[in-house]
């Protein structure tokens, strides 16, 4: 769902540009506050694996592809501050070494995928996590929230290029919610195996909401 | 983390990244079919507003495109390594 260059007209590219600024600055401020040594190399290794995950592209329905997000992933291992920087981090080394997602979209991809995926899916998967509670409230909060993070995320998606004329919101919108509705239960399902790797062999590397 | 699992993190990612990536679906994402088919993929066909040195995920000047998708993925994965470390030292460090 990476936007490219020529989609977003500069009424949304920009506005979208300062949000995500912001928004990266407060996540930096959160996480300084939450860091702890053994998070740093977990950041580099989940923004490695993560990038890695995003290649492979996986068919969905005739003619059509979808890959990995993995906001919700890196936020359910990092929290939704230190996840959010994550997903930034790596769509930034895509958009500037890859061309993968255009420069002047770089913030609306930014917002879609970092705030709406990795913190607005956080949100969700922590309410799903703390109503079941134990491991299976783990992952399935992170079932639930990974493919409603997807497809929330192409729906901000859809309205971005609604207010840039580029299509019109009624089209729009059911066409990339359609699609992403797809491509979210592969989300789930990679989500979810991740997961249930890491809570296998090192359960304590799953982030635990400290108040901060 | 220990070294240990550091590197297994990171080797899985580079597996995921060499081995895996020439297997990778070639049809158009969820964003680029509605475009398609909703007549407004022709507005992303812009000139870039930077020249990325790696373009598609295909490394310059490789004959097999097998070849280069994995040197793409191999480089790419290190390079996101390493700048979510340092990201993530600096931020230790303004702790």
């Amino acid at each position: 769902m990476h936007i490219p260059d020529g989609f977003l007209a500069a009424n949304t590219w920009v506005p979208a540009w300062l949000i995500s600024i912001g928004g990266l600055g407060f996540c930096l401020k959160r996480t300084t506050r939450i860091l702890k040594d053994r998070m740093v190399p977990l950041m580099g290794v989940m923004a490695a694996f993560i990038f890695a995950a995003q290649m492979l592209n996986f068919p969905v329905m005739g003619g059509t592809s979808g890959h990995l997000l993995g906001g919700v992933l890196a936020a359910a291992l990092l929290g939704p501050y230190a996840g959010a920087i994550v997903i930034a981090v790596v769509l930034i080394v895509q958009c500037l070494i890859f061309q993968d997602g255009g420069l002047t979209a770089l913030g609306a991809n930014i917002f879609n995928m970092s705030f709406v995926g990795a913190m607005g899916g956080y949100f969700i998967y922590a309410i799903i996590r703390k109503i079941i509670g134990d491991n299976k409230g783990i992952v399935v909060g992170a079932a639930i929230s990974a493919w409603l993070s997807v497809v929330a995320a192409s729906s901000v998606c859809a309205i971005e290029l609604a207010i840039s004329g580029t299509s019109p919101l009624k089209i729009a919108l059911p066409a990339m919610a359609g699609v992403h509705a797809l491509i979210g239960i592969g989300e789930a399902v990679i989500t979810c195996l991740v997961i249930g790797f890491v809570l296998k062999v090192r359960p304590d590397l799953i982030y635990k909401n400290q108040g901060a | 983390m220990n070294k240990k699992e550091i590197l297994f993190g990171l080797a899985a990612a580079i597996i995921l990244a060499v081995v895996l990536s020439p297997f990778a679906s070639p049809w158009p994402d969820g964003l680029e079919k509605v475009a398609e088919d909703k007549g407004f993929l022709a507005k992303g066909e812009v000139e870039p507003a930077v020249s990325a040195p790696i373009p598609d995920y295909a490394w310059p000047g490789l004959k097999s495109e097998e070849a280069a998708t994995r040197a793409a993925g191999a480089s790419g994965t290190l390079i996101v390594f390493g700048v979510g470390c340092a990201v993530a030292a600096l931020i230790r460090r303004k702790s």
